[in-house]
């Protein structure tokens, strides 16, 4: 497996007992959802080339399956006609296609230099203590997944941090438990 | 005071198509389009001295003049918004895109016209994802008002918008990595020479903007050179959204004339420091500018002043170091981010930062020692400009260096007691 | 143009980058990522220089040298401290997080980051912090893979996937974290995956049959040598120690192979140390079938004396080798060792060449071609390293058209790809079945060979209206033939491949008359035809008869004693053709280096020397001749090269050059007269005796160590070092130290350069000829009174018929060499035997998927064969695996039945 770092970036390697084979079609399984390819589709149409959409394709493929599996990026590979290889180099690169399994909500706390003058740190202890995880893990019940992220531009309101899509600013640790609530 | 770029902005709420038709919106476009060729608009930018917002501050009207313009030049061109602010600290495109997406719409078109692009992208990132509702909606909105699409207000030229919204990584901000982003690759930075002007998106020639650079403009071409330049308070032209972060009593971001002091900014508008303490130093724009202290309380905050103190204007959204913050912890904090996002391409910086992060966090620690510092100090040496690929590493080493400079007690202090003395 | 480098004043050429520039004057300046085949990227920052506006500038910039286009001029320093201090900089940097596991790393010795470090100087370690590390993948049989040792100069993802066009290897995750690797373990898919191993700087990626039977680069023997599994024929190191030889290596040519190799190449060589080796002479059906020397010698020369004696040839012998035959037997007693059908067309072939009507391409040239069209041949699975430059030829193309447009240099690799994104150069590929090569291609079309040369002849006479006599076309046809035709006409320097493996003269017609009718005014049209084996050329050279016309020989007048060289007749005839040549022939005398079923019938068998223990001449399919040396010191057994036997035959017969050493030098020299078409073949090398300054040329390099004790086990007295005699090389590491002759370099290495990456001490300038010219002779020279050829031989159509299917090969680029065979690494890669035939003919035969099917040609029964359905098959034809046993003989390009 490769270097470990935070689940971003990372998938799981399942060694898998390689044949020694070469051969350039190999029969991929995974497909991908009628959903997913007319958007995809959509994406394509935009673009000079199929694989300029690849990003696209992740987002649309992370969004229906919470996470990128190994076997969503062969379905991806397939459909835009490039290799599994071609598509992870750009999946591992970006950190916010997770290329590991992700709980029901994603809790992204920023630990950028103003949420960290103004003391995210209080709200990650407060988070650990709470979910009984830290960066990087999930929790046991697969309800929530916690990330440190970068800076989410609302520095005037520091400490801030997102839940799936929604953004929470001037944090208080006491604000946390009632937070959370609502996403179980 | 005029406030161009934010005076139709009322905080929480989003100015829809018809207000800011209302208010004026979409007058620039018209008129350049019924009277100007390109190459006027882009002189006229280039008369208002508007310099780049994004940090480089390099001027937008030259920028735009190296974009080929003859009959043969290869198309599709592309004009391209970087709306991917993630700069530690930095908050100030937000507001424009969230407040009033249409004058940020009505920029891009004219920049695009400039250069006569064919089509233009919003690069915007992941998590601004209220931006990218407003934004999805207003492209749309634009193109049923016919500002977008086939024939522009029946003038037969062309402009189609897109939306993109990032996955994360800071060096997307990068132009040219923002190319390799948009063009669905990994997002490392691109050799320069060619510059986006001749080679860019897919290899075409493409002008990337910042948020507000773009917002600027129809204000210029609706209002003149002249005025543009009155707005500011010193040789720079035009407002400049200014935001303070950290502990002061009212954090946020204000339009303010360029060359507003920084005291000015800091105690008026940001109310000055929060009760209990005190300012022990400032990143002037953003993450990766150079420390400034209070005895620079007084400078103007433009471009050649911020530059003779010792610092950058950046992206003007200050970030407050008070004197109960470690300033170890405070610089480690960024080192970590700059290490953490490198996209992993060139040496220096690749394997530089991380270790500039280690030997940081055992000063925090008090487990450093006076060769450290030496290390350090070499690293702010070789990650300059120019020794590594793209500015990101030389960005990183801003705050560092000038710390080593403005709070060298402090890392004796926690070399020689072995231990963090803001530790309680 | 002018440039001054450390206040010296030196002569460059224009257009080059800074680094580019100081390593041709000899300057050491460190780099990691630039490498001269792939260009620049800036990206490993090593390469770093001052660069002064003029005289007076004191401060000066730094830059990247890679990066920097020489000016009229400028004024740089290598000297400068900021300059060298950034550069141990980078050093140590890199240096933080690698293994520092130099004694069990493969690469060591012979690593390239290992001579950077020296070179700058870094030598204390400040990191002490953890350092990262990875799990490392399996990657197949034939590399192995050390990612902690990775110092991420990109280069290998940069030569696999952008220069070889492999998309399995990848860069993954960002910042110090990246990887490089496969998406999962899993073998490696291109068929040019070795060259990771001499591209990557340090040991990630490096030779894992090397790793068999390790040893370091400067503990082996190396010798001079030419690929032997295709008619390309690259220039290779072949490496030995203890008898064996361990691994092969890349020679650099500059008109060939450049820094490549194809992997049938690099890993196919272990043959040479296989147990299936004759290493004995035999007389078979005696008590003691083993033969000394002497008794061999006589007992062939009683055999030869008592009846007609007939000699086969073999077009995977050298040159010297056949001609010992042709003497041997007398001119009109030898024939090739081939069939007619394929004989035929070799003819074909040396009379288009000899006529000079168009240029015969080097790998080189067709790298730098600007349009390619190629008729009737999978070169990716038959010439694999001439796919490669076809790569090179439709990405450069494109790249060198943009990089005009904006004036930017066709070096700057990363800016290049940028602008030209997925634009590629013209290259159309008509063949009998898909290739991985149609990947690129702007045109593809499969169909039955006649078909093909149907096109290729409406290409040829849509350039030049008239000179096709007979020309019903259909539109369908034409209006393909427009498209190509015009692509074609745009460019300046298009060239036309073709091949035998169609077995099908009209093909090969027409791709030729496509070539002449380009071939006008501005336009330099080359040619190439790829051949089936490694000296196909030169054996067709010679001009012989066909074994067919040995066989009926033989049959109606009999008693005959055929010396056959090593050939393994089975290989091109059916078995019952070659049983009954056998029966006919009073006495079979083999000479051959590895069992097969040909030495089976030999009642005389000769162990021949490989390329690795012997020396020789090879022409490859372009007409160059090129010389190996032999590597491997034979002190013991009675192994020796074909010819030396031969000729040692011939003295016995003659009673002549009693006593006389016999050098390769004598016998090309008696070739040279006796067959003019050979003339030069002398000079492809230096002869036997040539020295520098009174030294031969050292094998071994100077920090060779346990010599005196490598036969310590046997006798504690050093022994003297073996002489061959043969050639300016010596068996020893003494010898003269400086750059030898560009044909006898048997290995790169320089002070300070001790990896692959010191040939650029050994070229003229970067990517440039080696000093003193590229080795290798063109025979055929384009002689003024160039014959006009052309050919009006359009086929009709194919005309697809129930019971008789087109018998065609498909060929593997690793598994259809008879002697690739013999390595294990690449036979578990090779395929298993089978046939494809399109669904319409499987529809027709009332078979299906993956039944088995039987082939059967004039009453010959072959073993049956697995079938799969290939969309890509016209129908009426059935393509056959070649190269393995079960098509062994087959006649190809015939029509034969199928049974279910
Ligand atoms: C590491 C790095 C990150 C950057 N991030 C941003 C960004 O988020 N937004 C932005 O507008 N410019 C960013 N820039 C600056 C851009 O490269 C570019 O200069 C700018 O978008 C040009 O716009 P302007 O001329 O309007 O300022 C970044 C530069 C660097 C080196
Ligand atoms: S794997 Fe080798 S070639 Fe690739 S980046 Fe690492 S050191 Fe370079
Ligand atoms: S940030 Fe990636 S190389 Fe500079």
């Amino acid at each position: 497996m490769r270097e470990p770092n935070f689940i971003l970036e990372q998938k799981h390697s399942d060694h898998a007992e390689a044949m020694e084979i070469r051969s350039t079609n190999m029969e991929k399984k995974e497909l991908l959802t009628e959903i997913e390819m007319r958007a995809i589709d959509h994406e394509v149409s935009l673009v000079p080339y199929k694989k300029a959409a690849v990003i696209e394709a992740l987002k649309i493929v992370q969004k229906q399956r919470r996470w990128i599996s190994d076997a969503s990026i062969d379905a991806i590979a397939n459909y835009l006609e490039m290799s599994a290889a071609e598509v992870d180099s750009v999946a591992t690169f970006y950190n916010l296609i997770f290329r590991k399994p992700v709980g029901k909500h994603v809790i992204l706390l920023c630990d950028s230099i103003s949420c960290y003058v103004m003391g995210y740190g209080k709200i990650y202890q407060a988070l650990q203590r709470q979910l009984n995880i830290q960066f990087g893990q999930t929790t046991k019940d697969d309800l929530f997944t916690l990330l440190p992220n970068v800076c989410l531009g609302c520095c005037d309101h520091a400490p801030a941090m997102m839940i799936d899509e929604d953004l929470f600013e001037d944090v208080k640790e006491d604000q946390l438990e009632k937070i959370l609530e609502t996403y179980k | 005071m005029e406030q161009p770029l934010t005076k139709n902005i009322i905080t929480g709420k989003t100015l829809s198509l018809k207000e800011y038709e209302q208010a004026g919106g979409y007058a620039a476009l018209r008129k350049v389009l019924k009277n100007n060729a390109p190459q006027e608009v882009q002189q006229m930018v280039k008369d208002s001295g508007l310099k780049g917002r994004g940090g480089a501050g390099f001027s937008t009207g030259i920028k735009w003049s190296f974009v080929p313009m003859d009959e043969d030049a290869r198309h599709p061109k592309y004009l391209i918004c970087n709306a991917d602010e993630m700069e530690p600290g930095t908050f100030k495109d937000r507001l424009l895109l969230e407040g009033n997406p249409h004058q940020l719409l009505e920029g891009m078109i004219l920049a695009a016209y400039a250069i006569k692009a064919d089509i233009s992208y919003v690069f915007l990132r992941w998590a601004y994802r209220k931006a990218a509702e407003i934004m999805e909606k207003s492209i749309s909105d634009a193109y049923a008002a016919g500002y977008l699409g086939k024939n522009i207000l029946g003038t037969g030229w062309n402009l189609e918008m897109y939306l993109h919204t990032g996955v994360g990584r800071y060096i997307c901000g990068e132009e040219t990595a923002l190319l390799n982003a948009l063009e669905g690759k990994r997002a490392t930075p691109r050799a320069k020479p060619p510059f986006p002007q001749v080679s860019g998106l897919y290899g075409k020639p493409t002008i990337v903007n910042n948020v507000e650079t773009l917002c600027c403009l129809p204000h210029i071409i609706n209002n003149g050179a002249a005025w543009f330049k009155s707005l500011s308070a010193s040789e720079d032209s035009g407002t400049k959204l200014y935001g303070v972060s950290g502990k002061v009593k009212r954090p946020g971001v204000w339009e303010l004339p360029l060359g507003t002091t920084m005291r000015e900014i800091i105690e008026e508008y940001a109310g000055g420091m929060a009760n209990g303490y005190r300012l022990k130093g400032v990143l002037p724009g953003g993450a990766s500018t150079d420390f400034l202290t209070e005895q620079h309380l007084d400078i103007k905050m433009d471009y050649a002043s911020v530059a003779a103190a010792g610092s950058r204007l950046g992206t003007g959204t200050m970030i407050i170091m008070d004197d109960a913050t470690c300033p170890i912890g405070f610089v480690h904090n960024l080192q970590h981010f700059f290490a953490q996002e490198s996209c992993g391409w060139c040496t220096p910086c690749r394997e530089g930062l991380p270790w500039v992060e280690k030997i940081l966090l055992g000063l925090e620690k008090g487990k450093g020692s006076t060769e450290d510092i030496e290390l350090l100090q070499m690293h702010t040496q070789y990650l300059g400009p120019g020794n590594t690929y793209c500015a990101l590493a030389p960005g990183a080493m801003e705050p560092l260096q000038s710390a080593l400079k403005y709070f060298k007690d402090d890392f004796v202090e926690h070399i020689e007691k072995h231990k963090c003395p803001y530790e309680v | 143009m002018f440039i001054h480098i450390d206040n010296k004043t030196y002569t460059v050429k224009a257009g080059k980058n800074l680094l580019e520039a100081c390593l041709t004057l000899d300057l050491d300046l460190p780099y990691f990522c630039w490498h001269p085949a792939m260009g620049s990227v800036g990206a490993c920052r090593q390469c770093a220089v001052k660069v002064y506006k003029d005289e007076n500038d004191m401060k000066g910039r730094l830059v990247m040298s890679c990066m920097e286009t020489v000016t009229e001029g400028l004024r740089l320093s290598i000297e400068d401290k900021t300059a060298k201090a950034f550069r141990e900089q980078v050093i140590e940097w890199l240096m933080t997080n690698h293994p520092h596991d130099c004694p069990v790393c493969d690469e060591g010795g012979a690593c390239h980051l290992q001579d950077m470090t020296v070179m700058t100087g870094h030598d204390y370690r400040r990191y002490n912090y953890k350092k990262r590390t990875y799990t490392n993948q399996y990657l197949g049989p034939l590399i192995n893979h050390e990612m902690n040792r990775c110092i991420q100069c990109y280069r290998c993802v940069r030569y696999y996937r952008d220069y070889a066009g492999g998309d399995d290897l990848n860069v993954f995750a960002a910042h110090n974290h990246v990887y490089f690797g496969r998406e999962k373990d899993g073998v490696l898919q291109s068929p040019f995956s070795g060259n990771l191993s001499e591209v990557c700087p340090t040991g990630v990626f490096t030779d894992k049959t090397l790793k068999e039977h390790y040893t370091r680069k400067w503990d082996l023997t190396m010798a001079p040598s030419v690929c032997n599994h295709c008619s390309v024929g690259c220039n290779t190191i072949a490496a030995e120690r203890y008898g064996q030889l361990r691994c092969m290596l890349n020679r650099y040519n500059g008109d060939v192979n450049g820094y490549f190799l194809c992997d049938r190449g690099r890993f196919g060589y272990e043959f040479v140390n296989s147990e299936n080796r004759i290493k004995q002479a035999l007389i078979r059906s005696r008590t003691n079938e083993a033969a000394t020397e002497s008794e061999i010698m006589e007992h062939v020369q009683s055999l030869i004396s008592m009846s007609k004696v007939v000699g086969i040839g073999s077009p995977r012998a050298s040159l010297e080798s056949n001609f010992a035959l042709m003497q041997l037997v007398g001119k009109e007693n030898f024939y090739q060792g081939i069939s007619e059908d394929e004989a035929h067309l070799n003819r074909l072939v040396v009379e288009m060449l000899r006529s000079g009507c168009v240029h015969s391409v080097s790998l080189k040239e067709i790298e730098q071609a600007d349009a390619v069209l190629i008729i009737g041949e999978d070169i990716w699975n038959t010439a694999p390293m001439m796919a490669l430059a076809v790569r090179q030829a439709v990405v450069k193309t494109a790249a060198s058209q943009a990089s005009q447009e904006i004036k930017i240099p066709v070096w700057l690799d990363s800016a290049i790809k940028e602008l030209a994104q997925e634009e590629k150069g013209f290259l159309a590929t008509l063949t009998i079945a898909t290739s991985p090569i149609d990947d690129i291609a702007t045109h593809s079309w499969h169909a039955a060979p006649d078909d093909l040369a149907r096109l290729g002849f409406a290409i040829a006479s849509y350039l030049q209206p008239g000179k096709i006599v007979n020309t019903d076309f259909s539109e369908a046809l034409l209006d393909k033939a427009k498209k190509i035709g015009d692509a074609l006409k745009k460019a300046k320097n298009p060239v036309v491949i073709t091949g035998t493996s169609c077995y099908n003269d009209n093909v090969i017609k027409a791709a030729f008359d496509v070539a002449v009718a380009l071939n006008t005014g501005e336009r330099k049209t080359s040619f190439s035809c790829v051949m089936t084996e490694c000296n196909s050329m030169g054996l067709a050279m010679m001009g012989s008869p066909s074994f067919s016309v040995a066989n009926e020989n033989i049959k109606t007048n009999g008693h005959a004693t055929a010396v056959i060289l090593e050939n393994d007749v089975y290989k091109h005839i059916p078995s019952a053709n070659a049983d009954e040549f056998f029966n006919s022939c009073d006495h079979v005398i083999v000479l051959d280096a590895l069992h097969n079923a040909t030495t089976e019938k030999a009642q005389v068998l000769l162990p021949a020397a490989t390329f690795a223990d012997g020396d020789g001449t090879l022409v490859n399919n372009e007409g160059r001749a090129q010389r190996f040396f032999q590597v491997i010191p034979n002190t013991t057994s009675q192994v020796q090269e074909s010819w030396r036997w031969l000729k040692k035959l011939q003295t016995l017969k003659l009673h002549t050059l009693n006593g006389h050493a016999l050098h390769p030098d004598d016998l090309l020299r008696e070739m040279e007269t006796a067959l003019p078409q050979f003339e030069g073949i002398t000079n492809v090398s230096p002869k036997h005796d040539f020295t520098i300054h009174g030294e031969k040329i050292p094998r071994e390099p100077h920090r060779y160590s346990g010599r005196t004790a490598i036969l310590a086990n046997k006798n504690v007295s050093e022994p003297k070092p073996f002489n061959d005699g043969d050639s300016p090389l010596s068996f020893t590491m003494e010898g003269y130290k400086g750059t030898p002759p560009s044909g006898v370099v048997p290995f790169f290495w320089s002070p300070g350069w001790n990896s692959v990456q010191s040939v650029n001490k050994y070229q003229e300038e970067t990517n440039g000829a080696l000093r003193g010219g590229n080795p290798g002779l063109q025979l055929f020279k384009n002689k003024s009174d160039a014959r006009d050829l052309f050919f009006n031989d359009v086929p009709e159509s194919f005309v697809v018929a129930k019971d008789r299917w087109l018998l065609l090969p498909k060929y593997d680029a690793l598994g259809s060499g008879e002697l690739s065979s013999y390595t294990a690494a690449l036979k578990t890669l090779s395929p298993q035997p089978f046939a494809s035939m399109s669904t319409g003919s499987l529809q027709a035969l009332n078979a299906k998927d993956g039944d088995m099917l039987q082939i059967v040609d004039a009453g010959i029964m072959y073993g049956s064969l697995p079938v799969k359905a290939d969309e890509n098959v016209c129908d009426g034809v059935v393509l056959v695996t070649a190269g393995l046993r079960e098509s062994m003989g087959m006649s190809w390009g015939t029509r034969v039945q199928i049974k279910k």
